[in-house]
Order: structure tokens, then sequence, then C-alpha cells
């Protein structure tokens, strides 16, 4: 399954660059990034060549960061292709809990990120339904 | 359990002995005191001209408190009752909040402090055999000094490594094997909290045990603290007018502190009408000085509110036990009409393992009733990266606190290292109210 690193940010200036900071010091590249805001903080969400190394970065650099599972499902870069994969969604009463998306190829390839309650299940559904899931690390070196 | 004692005799001797010295001890005080300007005008004015004008104990209740305040009126030198030529120290408060205040020492008095404070560091468990790192600020605030001369009579390696500069003190810690640290409880959490951030991890020290003071903190706060770096902490107790350090400490029992009576004499009084307070009940605790030759003391407002506990202790001292202190009797907060102590809420966030042990508290008006704001950071070890557990864990915070001081706070989450940390004695309540006015 994919890692990718949630990291404790409170809403003030300088956060965002503190983290992007820290990351750019340990050389690890930003494949996707988000954040769920709670107005006072939020949680800062990384997609990253190496997310092993950028938890400690994080973590030494005194922040909290944590690595969580999430499933990278590709679908084709086409119109309709993310209702097909809600349709999915209802009909398996799968609840996200957190989503967020990225184009790897332009009208070819992207990827849809989705957190969920029961990672290994859903990876399961999606599986049959004839999705790709990505594997550790098939996103992290590309 | 193994027991040591560093006098004996003293330390366990029988309650009658023990009284009796302390009634010898304290007319030599009144008649020390009466050498005194200050005590000379306030004692004749009630017809006190001899030590022995008290005949009893009891004879103390008709001696008039002194409070900070007199102090500060004394100053600089109406409180010195030896010649100045007897006089080898002299130690001043910082006079942040107005006139300074003055504690003047002969060698004898220094002696016998630093003989108090062996007591306690004996009593814990320690010996000439431990490492010592003095993290307490050396120079005028007594913390520093009080424990090194107690440390070095004992025969144990001092490093008088003061406080501040965090990573040499990791340093010391690592290269000397330091197994005892002295310290303010806010400034050991804030060397743990930085430890990664060094390059160090628990495991590279030596730490065997930790004397706290000079903030008063929770069992929480211990506990905290003992987990975090697996060593056991004792709680110690003392006030620049009462000397400094050593006037109260734990044993191995780590059952309240045991306080020194054959050098002071113990009263506990409702702060606001002085009525004396029965054992066991909360109270103000009111200390007069029985061996110090400079600036005796009588009946000294400490301001500190705690408890005194007669039973006796399973290490066989004789001397009573004081509870930690729950904070001044100035601490007290009174927010949208109730009242409450710092003390209580720091024990609540202790108790909260996903938070870290730095926190602030902070109260505004918002129209005409107060807002009450609890800042804590997020401890990055129990961080799962799940905004929901962190909703929830804010919301439990919020019970957690309404339920120890009956007001339901505004709790916010902050990042690790975000709250300020202080290398001396730290600052957490920040009463904005008046300024709002």
């Amino acid at each position: 399954m994919t890692k990718q690193i949630n990291v404790f940010v409170e809403n003030k200036p300088g956060r965002f660059k503190k983290i992007t900071g820290v990351l750019a010091e340990n050389g690890v590249n930003i494949r996707a990034i988000e954040i769920q805001d709670r107005g006072d903080y939020g949680i800062m969400k990384l997609l990253v060549n190496d997310p092993l190394r950028a938890h400690v970065a994080l973590t030494e650099a005194g922040l909290a960061a944590a690595l969580r599972d999430v499933i990278a499902i590709a679908i084709k870069d086409q119109p309709g292709e993310l209702f097909k994969l809600a349709e999915l969604f209802e009909a398996c009463g799968i609840n996200m809990l957190d989503a967020y998306g990225f184009v790897t190829q332009a009208q070819q390839e992207a990827i849809w990120c989705v957190e969920v309650e029961d990672p290994s299940e859903v990876t399961r559904v999606v599986t049959e339904a004839g999705y790709r899931v990505l594997v550790e690390g098939e996103l992290y070196e590309s | 359990m193994e027991v040591q004692y560093w006098d004996r005799e003293r330390e366990t001797m029988d309650r009658e002995s023990l009284e009796k010295l302390q009634l010898e001890r304290l007319q030599a005080t009144v008649e020390q005191a009466l050498k005194t300007v200050f005590y000379k005008r306030r004692l004749g004015k009630i017809g006190i001209t001899s030590g022995r004008d008290i005949a009893s104990l009891q004879d103390i209740e008709k001696i008039p408190f002194t409070t900070k305040n007199d102090l500060r009126e004394a100053y600089p030198d109406k409180l010195l009752a030896v010649d100045r030529d007897e006089v080898v120290r002299l130690h001043t408060s910082s006079g942040t909040t107005g006139t300074p205040t003055v504690i003047y020492h002969t060698q004898h008095d220094l002696d016998s402090w630093t003989d108090l404070t062996a007591r306690g560091v004996t009593a814990t468990g320690a010996t000439r055999a431990d490492v010592f790192q003095n993290m307490m600020t050396y120079g005028l605030f007594t913390g520093g000094l009080g424990l090194h001369y107690a440390a070095e009579r004992i025969g144990m390696i001092v490093i008088p490594s003061s406080s501040g500069n965090t990573p040499r003190q990791m340093k010391l810690m690592r290269d000397f094997q330091t197994s005892v640290i002295h310290a303010t409880p806010s400034y050991i959490l804030h060397i743990h909290a930085k430890l990664a951030e060094e390059g160090y991890r628990v495991e590279d020290f030596n730490l065997k045990k930790a004397f706290i003071g000079a903030e008063a903190h929770s069992e929480n706060t211990r506990k905290k603290i003992e987990g975090l770096f697996g060593m056991e902490v004792y709680n110690s107790y003392g006030m620049s007018e009462m000397n400094g350090p050593g006037v109260a400490f734990e044993c191995v029992c780590k059952e309240d502190m045991h306080i020194w009576e054959d050098a002071y004499l113990v009263e506990m009084v409702r702060p606001k009408t002085a009525d004396r307070v029965p054992d066991g009940e909360e109270g103000e605790l009111v200390l007069t000085t029985l061996q110090r030759e400079a600036t005796p003391l009588l009946r000294y407002r400490s301001g500190d509110l705690t408890s005194l506990n007669a039973a006796p202790c399973a290490c066989g001292r004789s001397h009573r036990r004081i509870k930690r202190i729950r904070g001044r009797a100035d601490d007290m907060m009174i927010v949208n009409g109730v009242n409450m102590y710092p003390s209580t809420i720091e024990s609540v966030i202790m108790s909260v393992p996903e938070v870290g042990t730095n926190y602030q508290i902070c109260i505004e008006k918002q129209g005409s009733l107060d807002r009450l704001t609890v800042r804590t950071e997020i401890y990055s070890k129990m961080f799962t990266g799940d905004i929901k557990a962190l909703e929830g864990l804010k919301t439990r915070i919020r019970e957690k606190l309404k339920s120890a001081i009956i007001i339901s706070p505004v709790v916010e989450l902050h990042e690790p290292g975000a709250l300020p940390t202080y290398e001396g004695k730290a600052v957490r309540v920040f009463d904005l109210r008046d300024k709002n006015d």
C-alpha cells in the first residue's frame, strides 16, 4: 500500500515554508500535496518519492508527522472516469475519509488517492472491479 | 527499601526532644531578631524584649506575621542581626515586582543550609558515587548554589552547568554519565523535547534521579518525567527567604516532603483570616527560622499553599511532611466566578499522553464573560495523522478540564515546540483581562 505522510501544521505564516524547506534539504521530491484544514490547525498530506526519509527528516526537525496507508487508484484521465469510481464506491458502501487526485500523464493516467477506514478491504473491492491499485513504492521513484 | 541518613540523630529524633530543641532555638531566634531594627521596633510594640518572653511554642502566636512586604520595607539592612563583618554572603530576590528583598548569611548560616540540603539529597538515596549535574541558575537565585554546596559536601562529582545551553547540557550528561540532575520540571521537559533535534536518545545517558523544584508542579508531571527518562524524580521545596532549596525534600518513599523542623518552625494558616489550619487541611505555609544568625525571620508568610502530613513515614524520619505545593495563594484565578489553580489544569494536561508537556493558560474578556483558553502541543510520538483523532482529543481534553475546574475552556492544539519554553521558572498563565478593561 502507498505511504502518505501526514504532518500536523498550525495555521500561521511560515509553516508551509518550514515543511517544504525540510523536504528540500533532504532531497525529497513531492508528488502530491493536500491540506485538510480545521481552522486553527490542519493536516498537510504529502505523497513523496521517499516517505521513510521524509518522515525521519520531518520528525527530527521537531514536527509531528505520521506515515499513513492510502489507496492510490489509477484511472484514465478522461471525462466520466472519476464518476465511474464514485459509483463503485457508492454501490459498495465505501466512505472516503479524505481524498485527492493528480494527473501523472495528461490525457492518459491520473491517480486518485483515498483514505478509508479499512484500506485492505477497499483495495480488494477496487481491484476486483478491474482497477489497478498502485503497490508500495510504485509512485515513489516514478 | 534502603534508607540512608545524613544526620541520623537529628532526622529521627523523637517529637518530644525535637519540640524541646525547637523552643530553645525559638527563644534564641527571638533574641537574635531583637538585634535587628525591624524586629526591635515590631516586637517592642507588643512587649517582647527578650527570648524569655516566649515561654512555649504556642507563645509564637503572640508574634505578628512577617510578610514579603515587610522584607521589602526592611531592605537593605533593617533585618540584619549581626555585625557586617560576620556576613559572608547575601542573596537578593529579583525585585521584578518592586523593591527587592535581601537575606544575609554568616558562615554558620551557610553551613547549616548546606547540611539541611545534604539531608534531603541523601534521603533520596543519592551518594558520593553519583555524578550531579546542577541545571539550576547560579547566582543571586539560590537554586544553583544551594544544591551545589550540599552535593560537594556529600562528595558527589558536581557539574555546575547552571541553566540554559541545552545542547551543552546534553553533551555533559552523556560524556560524564551524569546520574543525578537538579532542574525545574519545565526545563527537564524542555530537554526531552530537544533530544531528537540534538541527535541524542534517552539511552545515551545514565540518569537515575532528578531533583525538581522552584516551580509548583503536579504529581502527573512527576510521573511524566519519570516515564520519559526512566528515572526516579524527587520533589524538593525551598524559597530564598528560608535560605533557598533544601527546606523540605522527599525521601525514597516519594510521598510528601520532610520539612526540617529543627531548622524551621512550621505553622499552617488560612490565607485570608490567618486562623490556624488543622493538620491535613490545606493552608498557607508559615515558617520561622530556628538557627539563622544573620537574617532571622519570625512567622514568615510563604504564600505557598500546602498541607501538613503528620503521619509517621516508613523511612523513620520524625520530621513531618508537607504535600507538594498546590500553588501560591496569589496564583488563584477566578474565571467567570469560579476559583481555580493553574496546577489543576497542569495535572489534566500531564495525564493526556497525546499532548506534550508544555502548555499555556490564557484568560481574556469576551463581552461580559471571561474566556479561558488552554494551549497545548501535540506530542509527536503519539501523532497518528488522523484529523478525527485530533478533534476527539480536543474534546477529551476539554471534558477532562471541565470536570476538574467546572468551566469549559477553549482547547488549542499547537505544533511541538510552538509554545515558548523557559530555562528558569516557567511563565504559563496570561491573564489579559485587566488590559482589555
